[in-house]
C-alpha cells in the first residue's frame, strides 16, 4: 500500500481524535438520553472488540470466549451494587434482611464468604480488572505453555464460556441464576437510574474507551506489538529467535480480558443489571462478529463495527420485529463476502486514496514515516 | 409492525356504523351531547403526556418473537392482538382506538430491558402487555418502576414479587400448587412424592412450596431433583423413581426438556395411567411438542384449559381460531395474556383516566366477567383471584377438566409459612 498521511502514528491519533469528536460531542448533541444510553451500551461492547483486535488481529489468538471476561467484570460490579441495594431497610420483608433478594428466595441465611469483600468499592473496582485477567492468565498459561493454539484454543475458550454459564445458572443461590443480578439502584448513594446519571456514565464510559484505545495503540507501537505481529505470522521463527512465545500470548490475552472486564462493569452501571446471557457462547461469538465487521486489524474499525452492528440490530428489530434476524444475517454475510477486512478495509481502499488526492492537490507529497505500520 | 390489519377491520366496522348511522341520522342529531360525553377531552384523561390523542391510544406488546422463547410467547402475542381488535370493535377505550407498537424481546433479557425503555420513554405507551419468563420480567421491572409504566404480565410464576407497576394476570405459585396437591391427597390417597424440576427460580420456588405443603400434611417427599434447562437425559432420575416408587411424580420440567422427559418415562415402562404424575408446567402448547400419546394420563394443574366448557371460552376459542388459524392451540398463558388488554380497558374506564398512577390505584377490585376462564378479579396485591383446575391429559393433545376449586383462590405472592 502506498504511504498516506492517514497511516502511521499521526494518522492513528487523527482517527482517535475523530472518534472522540463523534462520541463526546456529535452523538451527545444529536441524540436524546434514551438513544445516548443505548450508544453507551454499545460502546461497552467496543471494549471487548478493541481487546479482540489486539488479541486476534495483532497476535492471531482467536478467543470465542470473551463473554466470560465481559461477564466477570460485569458481575463484580453488579455484586457491589447489589449489596448496596440490599441494605436491611430495603429488604425488611425477607426472612433474612440485609442479603440480596435472590439469596433469600434460595433459603440462604447469611452472605456467602466470597460476597463479603464486595462491600468495598475499591475492592470491587480492582476485581473488575483483576478477576478477568487472573482467569485469562490461568487459561493462557495452561494453553499457551502447552502450545495449544488456533482452532483448538478457540474451541476451549468456547467450552469455558459454556461451563461458566452453567455454573452461574446452577448456583442460583449464590449468583442469581438465570435471572442474573437485577434491580441495582445506587453507587455510593448516587442513583444510577436517573437521566443525569446516565449522561455522566456515558461520558465516563466514552472517556475510558478512548483511554483503552490509546493504550492499545501504544502496545501495538511498542516492540511488544511487533513481536505479537511476528508470532501471528510465523510463530516458530519467533520462538527460534529466543523469545518465549507463551508469555507474550498470555500477556495480550490477559490485557484483552481486562479490557472486556472494564466493558462489563460499565455495562452493568449503564444497563442496571447483569445476567448469564452475556457470558455464554452466543454473546461471545457476537463480540467476535462486531470485531470482524469493523475489521479485525483496526482498533478504531472495531469500535465502528460494534456501533454499526448494534445500531442495525436495534433499528431493524424496532421496524421488523418478526424478520429482523434475517436482515442481521444478510448484513453479516454481505460484509464477510464483500469486505473481508471489514469497515476498516473499506476505509483503507476507498476513502484514504481519495482523501490523499484531495490533500495532494494543495500540498507537495510528504514522504511518509519510515516505521512500519502494524498492519 | 403496524396495526394495519386491525385498522382496516375497524375501518370496515366504521363504515358499517356510518351506514347504520345515516339511517339513524334524525335520532343522532337529537343527542349530540351524549356522543360528546362518550369521548372525554384528552387533556382531562391524560395529564402525564402519554401517547393518547383525541381518537387513539398507543400501547406496547413486548414478547420474544425470535429466539428460543418465541414458541411459547407467540401465543401470548396472538391473544393480545385478538383482545385489542375486539376492544376496538367495541369502540376502544374511553372512545379511543387502541394502536399497538410491537417490539421483539428476542429471548434475551437485556433486549427486553432496552425495548421496554424504548416503549416507555420514546413511544410513551399507556400500557405494555408482555414478558414471559421471570428473567425477562426481572429485567424490565426496574424500568417500569423508574419511568412509571404499566405492565400486564401473563405467565404463571413463582411469586415473591409485587409492584405498583405490574398486574400479574397469571397465577402465582400457591394458586397453582396448593389446591392441586390437596386434590391428590384426597382423591388419590397419595402419601409420597417425588419432586422434579428444571433448574431455575420458578421450579425451585414452586417445589419449595409443594414440599412444605406435603410435609405440613404429614406426607413424605421421597426425592427432589433439578436439571439444567434444555437437559435431555432423565434416565437416572427415572431409575430412582422406579426404586422409590412414589405415589406421585410432581414434575416442573420446562420447555424442550419436556419432550425427552415424557418419552423416556414411557420408554422406561412407567405407565401414566397407573403411576400418578402431576405437572404445573405442561399446557396445550407444550403438549404439541411432547405428543399427546406420550403424556396421556398425566394431571396438569392450571387455571385454564382450552376445553373449558363455558360460553365465554367457546366464543374466545372460536375468535382465536378465526384470527390465527383453525390449528391454533390455546394454553393457560395464552388465555392469561388475553386478559391483559381487557383488564386494562376496564381499569382505565373505572379510573376515567389513562394516567398510570390512577390506573394502578383503580386496579384492585376490577372484575372481568367475560374472561374465558370465568370470572376473575384483581386483588389488592395486583394478582388475580382465579380458580385452580385439574386437567387429565388426553392423547389428542387436549385436557379433560376433571376438577375445579369451588371458590376463587386468593393470590398470595409472599405466602407465610411456605418460605
Amino acid at each position: 500500500m502506498t504511504r498516506s498521511f492517514l497511516t502511521g502514528t499521526r494518522g492513528e491519533l487523527l482517527g482517535v481524535g475523530v472518534l472522540a469528536l463523534l462520541v463526546l460531542l456529535v452523538l451527545p448533541l444529536s441524540l436524546d438520553v434514551f438513544r445516548l444510553n443505548l450508544v453507551g451500551k454499545y460502546l461497552t461492547y467496543a471494549f471487548v472488540a478493541v481487546g479482540l483486535v489486539l488479541c486476534w488481529g495483532s497476535a492471531g489468538i482467536l478467543s470465542l470466549g470473551q463473554g466470560i471476561f465481559f461477564g466477570l467484570g460485569g458481575y463484580c460490579m453488579a455484586m457491589f451494587l447489589k449489596l448496596e441495594a440490599s441494605n436491611p431497610e430495603a429488604t425488611k420483608i425477607q426472612s433474612t434482611p440485609g442479603i440480596p433478594d435472590f439469596m433469600d428466595w434460595n433459603q440462604l441465611t447469611s452472605l456467602p464468604w466470597f460476597w463479603e469483600p464486595f462491600h468495598s468499592l475499591t475492592f470491587s473496582l480492582a476485581a473488575v480488572v483483576l478477576v478477568p485477567s487472573a482467569l485469562a492468565f490461568v487459561i493462557g498459561v495452561a494453553m499457551f505453555k502447552r502450545r495449544v493454539g488456533g482452532v483448538y484454543f478457540a474451541i476451549i475458550t468456547q467450552a469455558i464460556a459454556a461451563i461458566l454459564t452453567i455454573l452461574i445458572v446452577g448456583q442460583q443461590g449464590y449468583t442469581g441464576g438465570i435471572n442474573g443480578i437485577t434491580d441495582l439502584r445506587t453507587l455510593k448513594g448516587w442513583d444510577i437510574r436517573t437521566d443525569e446519571a446516565k449522561l455522566v456514565l456515558y461520558f465516563v464510559n466514552a472517556a475510558l474507551l478512548l483511554g483503552c484505545i490509546l493504550l492499545c495503540l501504544a502496545v501495538r507501537r511498542s516492540k511488544l506489538g511487533r513481536i505479537l505481529v511476528a508470532l501471528r505470522d510465523k510463530e516458530d521463527r519467533v520462538r527460534f529467535s529466543g523469545y518465549d512465545v507463551a508469555n507474550f500470548k498470555t500477556f495480550v490475552f490477559c490485557l484483552a480480558a481486562a479490557l472486556a472486564g472494564v466493558g462489563g462493569a460499565m455495562f452493568t452501571l449503564q444497563v442496571g443489571f447483569m445476567s448469564p446471557s452475556f457470558v455464554g457462547i452466543v454473546p461471545s461469538i457476537e463480540l467476535v462478529i462486531y470485531c470482524a465487521v469493523g475489521g479485525r486489524l483496526s482498533l478504531l474499525g472495531a469500535v465502528y463495527g460494534t456501533l454499526l452492528v448494534n445500531w442495525a440490530k436495534t433499528s431493524f428489530s424496532e421496524s421488523f420485529p418478526e424478520l429482523w434476524l434475517f436482515a442481521m444475517g444478510a448484513l453479516f454475510i454481505g460484509v464477510v463476502m464483500a469486505f473481508p477486512n471489514g469497515l476498516a478495509g473499506l476505509f483503507q481502499t476507498h476513502v484514504v486514496p481519495r482523501l490523499d488526492r484531495l490533500r495532494g492537490r494543495g500540498l507537495p507529497p510528504v514522504p511518509g514515516p519510515t516505521r512500519m505500520a502494524a498492519e | 409492525m403496524s396495526s394495519d390489519d386491525i385498522r382496516k377491520d375497524s375501518h370496515d366496522a366504521l363504515r358499517r356504523k356510518l351506514l347504520l348511522g345515516m339511517a339513524a341520522l334524525p335520532a343522532a342529531a337529537m343527542m349530540p351531547r351524549l356522543a360528546f360525553a362518550q369521548a372525554p377531552a384528552t387533556a382531562a384523561i391524560n395529564t402525564t403526556g402519554l401517547a393518547v390523542t383525541d381518537s387513539t391510544v398507543k400501547v406496547g406488546i413486548l414478547h420474544s418473537v425470535t429466539g428460543t422463547m418465541s414458541i411459547s410467547e407467540t401465543g401470548s402475542v396472538e391473544a393480545e392482538k385478538l383482545a385489542i381488535q375486539q376492544i376496538n370493535e367495541m369502540g376502544g377505550v374511553l372512545g379511543r382506538k387502541i394502536e399497538f407498537i410491537q417490539e421483539d424481546g428476542a429471548s434475551d433479557w437485556p433486549t427486553f430491558a432496552e425495548k421496554s425503555r424504548k416503549l416507555l420513554v420514546n413511544d410513551k405507551v399507556a400500557a405494555v402487555f408482555g414478558c414471559w419468563t421471570s428473567a425477562s420480567r426481572k429485567a424490565v421491572l426496574p424500568v417500569f418502576e423508574q419511568y412509571n409504566g404499566m405492565l400486564y404480565y401473563p405467565t404463571f410464576y413463582e411469586g415473591l414479587e409485587q409492584s405498583k407497576n405490574v398486574i400479574y394476570t397469571g397465577q402465582e405459585a400457591t394458586q397453582q400448587i396448593l389446591a392441586g396437591l390437596d386434590w391428590v391427597f384426597k382423591e388419590k390417597g397419595a402419601k409420597s412424592f417425588y419432586l422434579i424440576g428444571s433448574d431455575y427460580i420458578w421450579p425451585r420456588t414452586s417445589n419449595k412450596i409443594a414440599r412444605k405443603h406435603i410435609e405440613k400434611n404429614g406426607f413424605k417427599v421421597a426425592g427432589e431433583e433439578y436439571f439444567p434447562l434444555g437437559h435431555t437425559q432423565f434416565n437416572s432420575v427415572i431409575n430412582k423413581i422406579k426404586l422409590t416408587k412414589p405415589d406421585v411424580i410432581y414434575a416442573i420440567v420446562v420447555g424442550g426438556s419436556n419432550v425427552a422427559f415424557y418419552k423416556q418415562l414411557k420408554a422406561a415402562g412407567i405407565d401414566l395411567k397407573k403411576q400418578t404424575l402431576m405437572t404445573i408446567s405442561v399446557t396445550e402448547d407444550e403438549m404439541l411438542g411432547i405428543g399427546g400419546e406420550n403424556i396421556a394420563g398425566a394431571y396438569a394443574c392450571m387455571k385454564y384449559f382450552q376445553s373449558l366448557d363455558n360460553p365465554n371460552n367457546k366464543a374466545f376459542v372460536e375468535a382465536f381460531k378465526k384470527m390465527w388459524g383453525a390449528d391454533s392451540v390455546i394454553g393457560d398463558v395464552t388465555q392469561a395474556a388475553y386478559l391483559g388488554p381487557w383488564l386494562w380497558k376496564l381499569t382505565v374506564e373505572k379510573a376515567g383516566s389513562f394516567d398510570i398512577d390512577k390506573v394502578a390505584a383503580a386496579s384492585p377490585g376490577i372484575e372481568f366477567k367475560g374472561a374465558p376462564e370465568g370470572y376473575v378479579r384483581i386483588h389488592e396485591n395486583h394478582h388475580l383471584w382465579s380458580k385452580t383446575r385439574i386437567g387429565l391429559a388426553k392423547a389428542d393433545g387436549q385436557f379433560d377438566v376433571i376438577h375445579e376449586t369451588a371458590e376463587l383462590m386468593e393470590p398470595d405472592p409472599f405466602p407465610k409459612g411456605y418460605q
